[in-house]
């Protein structure tokens, strides 16, 4: 019995150890942004990377996921006659919860194995002790530049996305299922309201910046060659999205339910 | 080489462990201004770690470091990133990163570590590239591109491009075949002697060893086991050095062998 609160107590003193090691590298990071020098170029190139080319995948991953929920809702809305509420239900699901949480899985898979190779492959190599004896600090090099794009870039990403998602929803309702493109595009207006579309933003910033961190933390403390950094990848990803799902359900208890 | 006051690098009973593995154990060595001195010593002995110590990127937990007199174990980042443009390092693997091209590997410490405009790092870069080989179309390529003695030759461009006052090679020679080995040699020692630097360098290269140092140290289990000038190291009378520089198996140094 005492080796079994051992097991536990040492389990839960290694998590809050590692959280308490992930918020000082974030603050120690995000310290950096404060003063001089700005690496403009860096930051530029990080947002090309996480938005611009996770354009295709982003939407689409998003235009599929309108299309289906357009299917399921009226699979579920006909059994009690209530089919015109399609609609409603695939621009709310899209902008509250499924444009955010999608577009950042997919982003965590792509943009955040990506951080967490390039860096850890840069620790294993001895390029972020270059940096260090270049005068460069590499949190401000290249930890910040992706931490900024994370949290600028995913609420673009993720604004696409709610349109390629509502537009998904469209063909399904309209070609598939007959309704009229004019009635459909009202009913989509209809219950919209401004705060729908910002819950989902805010909590597409707040996944970015997640994406973004579980990526560099990674990679900046993997050790022992292909084999950590392979492992610093995995890491990040599986992190990142546990992250996301947690924080999605967190934000949306916390500021947006009603 | 001067030899008198103010040693340019100064190392008191440096320590340092990692876990229950004591890597380096009280170590004590001074260099002059101006001096090539060669660290040398088995593979796992410590060599990297000291010079990784010495330039901040490990924190040991006993000792001290100073260059010029100045204590530098206390520095804080603003006064550390001040003190490394005295320096330049050549990693083992080169360490060149992979997203820039040539050119900006060797700019880099000049564009982002002093802040010079990229057009002026740009020609310095290109200038230390001819002076280690490379010509400019080289400048434009990414290190993937390039061969291993290439890196080298990059990475000892980018090492001498700010101009420092010591210079840090770690394994130089490791990797390349004899003729390249002497090339990065002769180069090693062109660029110290134009600079005027000091050069700390950690090989177990011995043909290397005796050419570019003035002074050869020897570290085993975390100590210097011998240290002096290089012309005299083949009678030095000490059996780990006698041991080490005529490759024998037998003797006092005894490698971890297990059996599977």
């Amino acid at each position: 019995m005492i080796t079994l609160l051992a097991s536990i107590g040492a389990a839960f003193l290694g998590f809050l150890a590692a959280a308490g090691r992930l918020v000082i590298f974030a603050g120690m990071a995000l310290a950096t942004a404060f003063s001089p020098p700005f690496y403009q170029r860096a930051v530029l190139r990080q947002m090309v990377d996480v938005g611009y080319f996770s354009l295709p995948v982003v939407g689409l991953t998003a235009i599929f996921t309108g299309m289906v929920l357009a299917l399921q809702s009226y699979t579920g809305f006909s059994r009690f006659s209530a089919e015109g509420a399609v609609a409603t239900v695939v621009v709310l699901s899209v902008t509250r919860e499924l444009g955010p949480v999608i577009a950042a899985l997919m982003v965590a898979g792509r943009v955040g194995a990506a951080m967490a190779a390039e860096i850890g492959t840069m620790r294993v190599t001895d390029q972020i002790d270059a940096l260090t004896t270049l005068s460069t600090n590499p949190l401000r090099y290249l930890v910040l530049p992706r931490l900024i794009a994370g949290l600028v870039t995913l609420p673009l990403l993720v604004l696409v996305a709610d349109i390629i998602g509502v537009f998904g929803g469209y063909l399904v309702g309209v070609y598939r299922f007959g309704f009229n493109p004019s009635a459909y595009l009202a009913r989509t207006q209809q219950y919209l309201e401004t705060s729908d579309v910002v819950s989902g933003l805010v909590k597409a910033a707040a996944f970015g910046f997640i994406v973004a961190l579980m990526g560099c933390y990674h990679g900046y403390y993997s050790r022992g060659g292909a084999q950590g950094v392979g492992q610093a990848t995995t890491a990040a990803v599986v992190s990142a999205s546990i992250l996301i799902l947690f924080f999605d359900y967190a934000i949306t208890q916390a500021l947006f339910a009603r | 080489m001067t030899t008198g006051g103010t040693p340019k690098i100064s190392v008191h009973g440096l320590r340092k462990s990692f876990g229950r593995n004591r890597v380096l154990d009280g170590i004590d060595i001074d260099c002059a201004r101006g001096e090539s001195i060669v660290i040398i010593g088995g593979s796992g002995t410590g060599k990297s770690v000291l010079v990784k110590c010495v330039l901040g990127l490990l924190r040991p937990e006993a000792g001290s470091v100073a260059i010029d007199g100045a204590e530098t174990m206390r520095l804080r980042r603003a006064g550390r990133e001040r003190l490394l443009q005295k320096f330049g390092v050549l990693f083992q693997g080169s360490a060149l990163f992979d997203s820039l091209p040539v050119w900006e590997n060797v700019a880099f410490g000049l564009i982002h570590g002093r802040g010079m405009e990229r057009q002026a790092a740009r020609e310095i870069a290109l200038a230390k590239l001819a002076a280690v080989g490379l010509g400019r179309d080289v400048g434009e390529l990414r290190p993937a591109e390039l061969s291993g003695g290439m890196k080298k030759r990059v990475a000892l461009a980018r090492a001498v491009a700010a101009d420092p006052e010591v210079i840090f090679f770690d394994e130089p020679t490791t990797g390349l075949d004899p003729i390249m080995a002497d090339v990065i040699n002769d180069l090693i020692l062109k660029c110290v002697r134009e600079l005027g630097a000091t050069a700390v360098s950690i090989t177990h290269d011995m043909v290397s060893a005796r050419k570019i140092a003035d002074r050869i140290a020897m570290l085993h289990k975390g100590r210097i086991v011998w240290q002096g000038p290089a012309a005299e190291i083949d009678r030095s009378g000490n059996p780990f050095v006698d041991q080490f520089i005529n490759g024998r198996a037998e003797g006092p140094i005894q490698m971890e062998v297990r059996a599977a």
